[in-house]
């Protein structure tokens, strides 16, 4: 007999053949990570109830079956592989396969040249993805699929990482989205992800089989391959067992039953993973982290004896909704903490009712609401002021430790810090999109081991091994805790480790400090996850320093908020009356903006007949019925100006050029230098959505940045318009500004062309011009250039090709001149008009409103005048950085940090592209030269999606900073 | 005790008096050519010591003092330094630290301005980091490259190419396990021996040593079978530094591979062909143009004599020539991209495939800017100028974990084993 066993990230499954290749056992099920032990399970049972003493060929496969099988000298397969003996087997006229296990997502090419293609490491559409979606919409998976069938819209969501997701659909969950909706908009960002991140480019086409579990469980997620693909898929009988089947077709070696189970149970003895010391040497020890913590209390007052005046505080937090009810002298009256359960609103409603019923002595004098889900509750309730989260939990953090000089709050879903510095907020972090850890982090790991949290904790803190886990985002860690569990580890040791990597993470990848010191002497940490006293010790011990955990450390931001109200209170409150919320309605619909070309989806919440929240909406017009252009803003003017460069009719025709990357800034030259050559210059439209996903199928790389993969469809749309002639091309060098030691291009922008021509198949019958031009040597450049051009167009001479150049550099400066000229104008405008002057920098192409997500106009909403930092790099002399200074843009970032160091109303925003590994170094170069002035740096982290919200705090707080 | 001396724009100078005095430490990368190379800078009267430390004190001390967005390579070599100054082994006010600088557009040129940085941050200020580079990009009293060194280097690296390649084309078939390995360790100590009695580095006795050693390893016995033939290129620390990827090669050779892992001359010659192609793509000086076609000229002769050496034993396969390997990209990508291991890394995988080692791994650190153009950006193509390439690209940073990067090596392993069956039946 033959056994075939398939031992993925989740799952344990298991075929046994007799000799005519018939299944006589399968099974099925998750191992919650206790691999050895299951198998060993498996193993007995197979051995007693199915094999009965035959002699046995057996292969194992599967992820977590790799090291065991090695290990115990077992026979082993890749599952890629086996997958395709299955297949070739047993349904030969298969052209592609498409498999979903828990972690790995596979693509395979069987027909018209083999291909095999696996997910990379950052990746994460996959059955442990849609599991944290299903906990995070608090459904089953078996829900989530039934009401996936009625949904009416897809939303937008992130598809290259779960984490990327889940700041997704957090915030559409905070504006009321429904949940079908959602669930069919997850299923949606799956199929895209697998397709465009797999097939590169290649079609799928002809017998499409499906197999593994999330594709087997989920007819909904079949139903969005279907529709992404174009076709339908097969989902065969057993499609859950063809890694099995095909580890089984493939053995051919005789094993040892009895000395397999003993080799795998010793294996899971060895203790052989690394480790850190316990948290706590001895009881006495926990004892006194005990008493320590407990005196952090806050004053309470009992609500059935109170009477008169009370301030509501709310925090509607991404997973949960805190309120805290106060008397006149802080003491906390009432307080809910609870998940949302992907609603805020009920919970919110019934908790004020209750108040008003339970309560009739108490006047709720005035209410604040801070949070993610602010505007939505505001808007429901008529909540009196809202308060940005880090200006509440101060506010909150000054009542237990009055000299605090460092915050640090980790919640569900973000992670907050801030120093305080002269008594006002000074420097934040917060968490990027890709590093999560926090605690929905440990939650989504407590119940994938069949764990609720505070037991999971609980087991943490005597754990005799905590693992060393590394500090890094989600997707990487369900791999790092398969390993150590490989090794060994148990769930004492894992839950250790775990509360010491959402530590390690926030220190040394949020924060990036060296030394507590850095912290500052006098932390308070709050939020929910620092209930957990795991995560409370390992920061006490990372950091060597006693911390202040208040006892309502998972309120502190409601509690701040209903300081906060006390504060600002009137005497009387605009909130809902009890009627009205006796007789509350909320109704959700779901609708496209039609005011611009974004077409945002909005969500429209309707409370009863006066009021209602619009979600979703990058600018203010559908809710103001009004542009939010405004005149202080000068990405938009540079926008403007740049779409002036229109096609002007030649006698060579057509030429185009993608409007991405480096052409945000030299479409003046290449333009001017064109069309003085007789070329009618056709850009690419300016990017949207619907263009990326266009050309997302073509982008080799899952990892290069977003402005570099937008390039993809604005060639395909070139294309697609059927421009014979494209010109886009490869620059080692930029323009020398003199304000560095080099002039290069980021190797990105130098080389993307390449990518393109070597990844784009419809540039087959066209003129795809990328030779290398340097435009940084003026005299040699019509030399070169025209010698380039001949190739192409033979009759172009040497004298044309000089005076175009000519005039192109001409443009060039004019355009600069321009900009600056009307960055000059804005400054003055707004020191006339005392506005805040915020120099959004980053590079030529963040103007493109894909890539900002309209962050500019953001910032003018908020009040403040927008400029680049081109128009005050000029006014800076080169002078010495702590790093090589050698790349065009970047030197333009620094001397702009040099220039606004004394200008005392201007500040710098900068914007960080994900993934652009240059920034890792002007980052920290920029903040260097701003906190040596004492300015405040903020960095923005943007993608294919941003999460505003978190842009949103992040820029409310520097305003409120500036404002103390 | 020499005197801490800064130059105008207030870098820590490494003086004539550290010359005598300090211990400088240098990174490890690739084992055998840097066991050379220190030897030879040893010979020129500088103390120079190879760090070997491993270990994931390594990467964590690397977290602690590197931004951690940086490149994988900048975290391991910074750490690999700050590990071996917390250890205790080395008196701090009597080391410095040496680091290559190549000066190009990528963000390895940053890396020792990130290393004074983590210096800084860690309390010691006081350690002078000295700048290797070719591109007189930070100059120190106490420390320079002359012609004669440039020379001994060159050689170094030459013989190192040799023992690689020998060793790797010895070691899989070897009948007694360990013989090319202890070839490997005794020339390394015969040379060794030479330098420090300033031989072995003369263009004559150069090219006995080359043949000797060819010669030696033709004589290990050998079982020839066919074997699955797995080439490794990559950004060129992870590509050969076992630190940097978790020891691939030895994790190849478990799975019962012959490696091959191109040498660090066509990576020599790449870097100053790079200043020639500059010059024909944008115009510039002619005089610039001359002397590095002079440099460019003596690299190729030591090519040359390594290949006529190992081609004096017919059961070896000689590197390729440079102008052949250039050749290889002609139409696939341009000589102007430069960056990083630029248009070298494609032409590698190109060459490999074409000399029988079509399954290949691309080795690069996560979120390598060049490598998305050069690596993962040429797959497709090569794809097509050589249907039978089995290339897996695969990613490594301080957490991507073993159990993934060899899973997907062993999909490429399936594959390619498979191919070697059909081989042989055809």
């Amino acid at each position: 007999m033959r056994v075939g066993l398939d031992v993925g990230s989740t799952t344990i499954k298991c075929v046994v053949l007799d000799d005519t290749d018939q299944i006589i056992y399968k099974s099925y099920e998750r191992h919650f990570s206790q691999i050895t032990q299951k198998m060993t399970e498996l193993l007995t049972k197979l051995k007693q109830e199915v094999l009965h003493g035959e002699p046995v060929r057996l292969t194992v496969s599967g992820s977590a079956g790799m090291g065991i099988a090695e290990t115990c000298k077992l026979p082993f397969v890749q599952e890629v592989y086996s997958t395709r003996v299955a297949v070739g087997k047993l349904i030969p006229d298969t052209d592609v396969i498409i498999e979903l296990g828990g972690e790995d997502a596979k693509i395979l090419f069987l027909t018209g040249g083999m291909e095999v293609r696996m997910n990379g490491s950052c990746a994460g559409g996959t059955g442990a993805f849609i599991d944290q979606m299903a906990t995070l919409l608090n459904i089953s998976l078996d829900e989530m699929d039934q009401i996936a069938k009625d949904y009416e819209k897809i939303y937008t969501i992130a598809s290259r990482c779960g984490v990327f997701a889940k700041s997704d659909v957090q915030p559409l969950l905070n504006q009321g989205a429904r949940k079908s909706d959602i669930s069919a908009s997850i299923f949606a960002a799956v199929a895209n992800q697998t397709i465009a991140g797999l097939a590169q480019g290649r079609r799928i086409a002809g017998k499409v089989l499906y197999l593994g579990g999330p594709l087997t469980f989920l007819s909904q997620l079949r139903y969005s391959f279907d529709q992404a693909l174009k076709t339908t898929g097969i989902c065969p009988e057993n499609s859950l067992y063809f890694v099995a089947l095909g580890a089984a077709f493939a053995s051919d070696t005789e094993i040892d039953l009895e000395a397999a189970i003993q080799n795998v149970e010793a294996y899971g003895n060895t203790a052989n993973f690394l480790s850190i010391p316990p948290l706590f040497a001895n009881d006495a020890e926990y004892e006194e982290f005990r008493k320590r913590h407990e005196s952090a209390k806050v004053p309470k007052g009992d609500p059935s004896q109170y009477r008169g005046d009370a301030f509501l505080g709310i925090d509607a937090g991404s997973t949960t909704v805190k309120a805290v009810l106060i008397g006149k002298d802080g003491e906390v009256l009432d307080s809910i903490y609870q998940s949302n359960s992907g609603n805020p609103i009920p919970i919110v409603k019934n908790y004020i009712l209750n108040i008003y019923n339970k309560y009739p002595q108490i006047h709720i004098a005035s209410s604040a609401v801070t949070g993610y889900g602010e505007e939505l509750l505001k808007n429901a309730f008529r909540i009196d002021t809202g308060i940005v989260e880090t200006v509440a939990h101060f506010t909150a953090a000054k009542r237990f430790l009055p000299d605090v000089d460092f915050v640090i709050d980790i919640g569900g879903q973000d992670m907050k810090c801030f120093k305080i510095h002269n008594g006002a907020i000074d420097n934040i972090f917060l968490n990027e999109a890709c590093s999560s850890g926090c605690g929905s982090f440990l939650q989504t790991f407590a119940n994938t081991l069949g764990y609720e949290i505070p037991e999971f904790a609980r087991l943490g803190l005597f754990a005799k091994h905590p693992v060393d886990l590394g500090s890094r985002c989600t997707v990487f860690m369900n791999s790092q805790v398969k390993q150590a569990q490989k090794d060994g580890a148990t769930t004492e040791d894992i839950s250790a480790g775990l509360s010491v990597s959402v530590v390690k993470n926030a220190i040394y990848k949020v924060i990036r400090a060296a030394s507590a010191e850095e912290l500052g002497r006098h932390i308070v940490v709050q939020g929910g996850t620092f209930l957990n006293d795991a995560v409370l010790r390992v920061f006490e011990k990372e950091l060597g320093v006693p911390v202040v955990r208040p006892d309502i450390s998972g309120l502190m931001g409601a509690y701040g908020a209903a300081i906060y109200a006390m504060g600002k209170s009137t005497g009387a409150s605009t909130l809902v009356s009890k009627e009205e919320l006796e007789s509350f309605q909320h109704e959700v619909k779901v609708t496209s903006c039609g005011l611009c070309s974004n077409h945002c989806r909005l969500t429209i919440n309707i409370f009863g007949k006066d009021r209602r929240y619009i979600g979703g909406n990058r600018c203010e017009k559908p809710v103001t019925k009004r542009s939010s252009g405004s005149s202080l803003n000068l990405y938009q003017y540079k926008l403007n100006k740049l779409r002036s460069y229109q096609p002007v009719a030649g006698k060579r025709g057509k030429i185009g050029m993608p409007m991405g990357l480096n052409f945000y800034e030299l479409l003046p030259f290449w333009h001017t230098f064109f069309t003085d050559l007789g070329f009618e210059v056709v850009t690419s439209p300016l990017s949207t959505r619907e263009l990326y996903l266009n050309g997302q199928s073509t982008i080799p790389s899952d990892t290069v940045c977003f402005p570099a993969k937008l390039m993809h469809g604005h060639i395909l749309a070139l294309v697609e318009q059927g421009i014979h002639n494209i010109f886009y091309p490869c620059m080692s060098y930029n323009i020398d500004e003199g304000l560095g030691d080099n002039h290069y291009n980021c190797p990105v922008v130098a080389y993307y062309p390449e990518v393109i021509s070597a990844n784009t198949s419809a540039l087959k019958d066209f003129n795809f011009i990328h030779d290398y031009v340097g435009i940084h040597r003026k005299h040699d450049f019509p030399v070169k250039m025209h010698r380039i051009l001949e190739k192409y167009f033979p009759d172009i001479r040497f004298s044309e090709v000089k005076k175009a150049a000519k005039d192109a550099y001409n443009e060039y400066d004019r355009y600069f001149a321009d900009i600056r000229a009307k960055g000059d104008e804005i400054i003055a405008q707004a020191r006339e008009q005392k506005r805040e002057i915020i120099v959004l920098s980053g590079r030529p192409y963040h103007l493109d409103p894909e890539i900002n997500h309209g962050i500019d106009k953001l910032i003018t909403e908020l009040g403040a005048a927008v400029i680049s930092e081109d128009v005050v790099s000029c006014k800076v002399k080169r002078f010495p950085t702590a790093v090589l200074n050698q790349w065009t843009y970047h030197a333009r970032l620094y001397a702009a940090a040099r220039y606004i160091a004394n200008q005392k109303d201007m500040n710098l925003v900068q914007l960080v592209s994900f993934g652009c590994g240059v920034d890792a170094i002007t980052t920290d170069e920029v903040r260097r030269i701003l906190e040596n002035e004492n300015k405040i740096y903020t960095q923005i982290k943007i993608d294919e999606i941003t999460n505003l919200g978190a842009v949103k705090i992040r820029l409310r707080s520097l305003f409120a900073a500036l404002e103390e | 005790m020499a005197e801490l001396k800064f130059n105008s724009k207030g870098r820590l100078l490494f003086t004539k008096e550290m010359k005598k005095e300090y211990t400088i430490l240098c990174p490890s990368m690739a084992p055998v050519h840097f066991q050379l190379i220190v030897n030879v800078f040893n010979n020129c009267g500088y103390h120079f010591e190879l760090l070997t430390n491993d270990g994931p004190n390594v990467v964590q001390e690397g977290l602690k003092y590197v931004h951690n967005d940086t490149c994988y390579p900048a975290l391991l070599v910074i750490g690999q330094f700050m590990d071996a100054l917390h250890s205790g082994k080395y008196d701090l006010d009597r080391t410095a630290l040496v680091i290559t600088q190549t000066g190009g557009g990528c963000r390895a040129s940053n890396y020792i301005h990130l290393l004074r940085k983590a210096l800084k941050k860690a309390g010691l200020p006081q350690i002078p980091v000295v700048s290797l580079n070719l591109s007189g990009l930070e100059r120190n009293p106490g420390f320079s490259v002359t012609l004669p060194m440039l020379r001994k280097f060159l050689a170094a690296l030459v013989y190192g190419d040799e023992l690689v390649l020998l060793y790797n084309q010895t070691e899989a078939y070897e009948v007694n396990k360990g013989d090319s390995q202890k070839l490997v360790d005794r020339w390394i100590e015969d040379l060794t021996e030479q330098f420090n009695h300033g031989k072995g580095l003369s263009a004559r006795e150069f090219n006995v040593n080359l043949r000797k050693i060819v010669k030696d390893f033709a004589k290990i016995p050998i079982h020839k079978v066919p074997k699955v033939k797995v080439g490794i290129v990559g950004e060129i620390y992870v590509k050969y530094s076992a630190l940097g990827n978790n020891h691939l090669e030895d994790f190849l050779r478990e799975q019962d591979c012959e490696v091959n892992v191109p040498g660090l001359m066509n990576f020599a010659l790449f870097k100053v062909d790079n200043r020639l192609e500059d010059i024909k793509l944008y115009g510039g000086n002619p005089a610039k143009y001359a002397v590095c076609n002079l440099l460019m000229n003596y690299l190729l002769k030591l090519q040359n004599i390594l290949i006529d050496a190992v081609k004096s034993e017919p059961k070896f396969l000689p590197p390729c020539p440079y102008a052949h390997t250039k050749s290889l990209v002609k139409g696939v990508i341009g000589y102007g991209s430069k960056m990083g291991e630029g248009w070298l890394l494609t032409a590698e995988m190109i060459e490999l495939a074409e000399q029988g080692y079509e399954n290949i791994v691309c080795a690069q650190p996560f979120g390598c800017l060049p490598n998305h153009i050069v690596g993962k950006g040429m797959v497709h193509r090569i794809k097509t100028v050589n249907p039978r390439s089995n290339i897996v690209p695969i990613d490594y940073d301080p957490s991507a974990t073993r159990v993934n990067q060899e899973n997907r090596i062993k999909l490429m392993l399936a594959v390619a084993r498979e191919n070697l069956v059909h081989g042989e039946n055809d």
